[in-house]
């Protein structure tokens, strides 16, 4: 497969590294060639300096056709935006922001993006760990909806943050993302 | 009216001053404390010194019932998850993103951001007003964002040129309407003949824009090579 990283940091390197030893195609986008230095020697895959949230960046390095395209940046907007490029300007199918803002993370899956967020995966560690119940704060959120379905949520104002927050309690199972799930109509536009 | 100023810059400090003076109710958020705290000290206790990008502090600052939700901070993908998080999260009827990568123009109103202010692209088309340029010139987004206002300056090489609006295949919702010929605008008829110099304005969707462009510039290439 076609996988491309925008940020290079601990996960991003990882990941990076990872998928590349398993055989796919990788293409890794960060500001900063330092950031390069994560990677090892053995890696085969491509990397390239540039900002991950410039449309014409993503193009120029060849991210138009990949089939999964991953944000992992420590920036959550910047993640937001660099994955809503990929999939609406690019029309990438699976796509997924790390976004460590709970309420964000909740948010953009009910606007279509598979998120993943740190807070969440972490507290819920350190609660199994402990043997407490789990917090209910989004892990890996498969997307629920789409950009243009946000009238459905239009109760969305009563209900405050903890309310909000304790709603996605149910999440856990998603931890294996369908992002074929969601609705692809709006991507092709 | 309840105006939440999202980004304590100069943008967001005179807005925010000028929506006080004019008698609305303001919260400005500004995530520097420094800069929030300085800001209180001029234009009083609206300041909120925490990320507006942030839903919990969107929440606290009273996102759910702001009428406009105006993100003014200098950076685009702050700002265009502020209007979504408004838009989406909190049905904010308005929302207007400042802009600074006119490449991202058509991605936040793709992505449902109300209205867009880029410096950017003003000073650019300042600018191109007065240099001899072959592109067609936004000058302003209309209704949900989907139409645009645009002109179009007649030169050497337009095939629009000695010809009406009728002989032209103008796009379907689009309209040709008006015409600024001497400094003097005219509605602009479908038998009016349009001539060399021209500013034609037209309103329409952005999808046809190629069209008008080749209806009205013409191929810019082809222009350069009868000129030399």
């Amino acid at each position: 497969m076609k996988i491309v990283i925008v940020g290079c940091g601990r996960v991003g390197s990882s990941v990076a590294e990872a998928y590349d030893r398993s055989g796919h195609q990788v293409l890794v986008i960060d500001s900063a060639t330092a950031a390069f230095d994560r990677l090892p020697s053995s890696f085969g895959g491509t990397a390239i300096r540039g900002d991950g949230t410039d449309e014409d960046v993503l193009k120029r390095a060849g991210a138009e056709g990949a089939d999964v395209f991953l944000a992992l940046t420590e920036g959550d907007n910047r993640n937001v935006m660099a994955a809503q490029l990929a999939a609406e300007e690019l029309g990438i199918e699976r796509v997924i922001a790390k976004i460590n803002d709970p309420l964000r993370a909740k948010a953009y899956a009910e606007l279509g993006i598979a998120t993943l967020c740190r807070t969440g995966l972490m507290v819920d560690a350190v609660d199994h760990y402990l043997g407490f119940p789990t917090s209910g704060l989004p892990g890996m959120l498969a997307p629920t909806g789409h950009h243009g379905a946000h009238h459905e949520t239009g109760a969305r104002p009563a209900t405050n943050a903890a309310g909000v927050l304790s709603g996605v309690g149910a999440a856990p199972s998603t931890a294996n993302p369908v992002p074929n799930a969601g609705p692809t109509s709006s991507q092709e536009a | 009216m309840f105006v939440l100023v999202v980004g304590g810059g100069k943008v967001g400090y005179y807005l925010a001053k000028e929506l006080v003076e004019s008698g609305h109710e303001v919260a400005l958020m500004e995530k520097d404390h420094t800069r929030a705290a300085h800001i209180a000290d001029e234009i009083g206790s609206i300041v909120i010194p925490h990320d507006g990008c942030e839903g919990k502090y969107l929440g606290e600052a009273g996102c759910n019932r702001a009428d406009v939700v105006a993100a003014v901070t200098g950076d685009d993908e702050d700002n265009l998850v502020i209007c979504q998080m408004a838009k989406h999260h909190f049905d904010v009827p308005r929302t207007i993103a400042r802009v600074n990568n006119p490449k991202n123009e058509a991605l936040f109103r793709h992505l449902g951001v109300d209205e867009l202010i880029s410096p950017t692209r003003m000073i650019l088309g300042s600018i191109e007003q007065d240099i001899p340029v072959h592109e067609l010139l936004h000058l302003a987004a209309l209704g949900e964002g989907e139409l645009e206002l645009i002109e179009a300056h007649l030169q050497a090489g337009s095939p629009a040129i000695g010809r009406a609006p009728k002989d032209l295949s103008i796009p379907e919702g689009c309209s040709l309407f008006a015409v600024i010929r001497d400094g003097i605008a005219t509605p602009l008829r479908p038998d009016t003949m349009m001539l060399e110099g021209d500013k034609v304005i037209a309103i329409g969707k952005q999808e046809c824009q190629a069209m008008l462009h080749d209806q009205l510039i013409g191929d810019p290439e082809a222009i350069g090579a009868d000129a030399g």
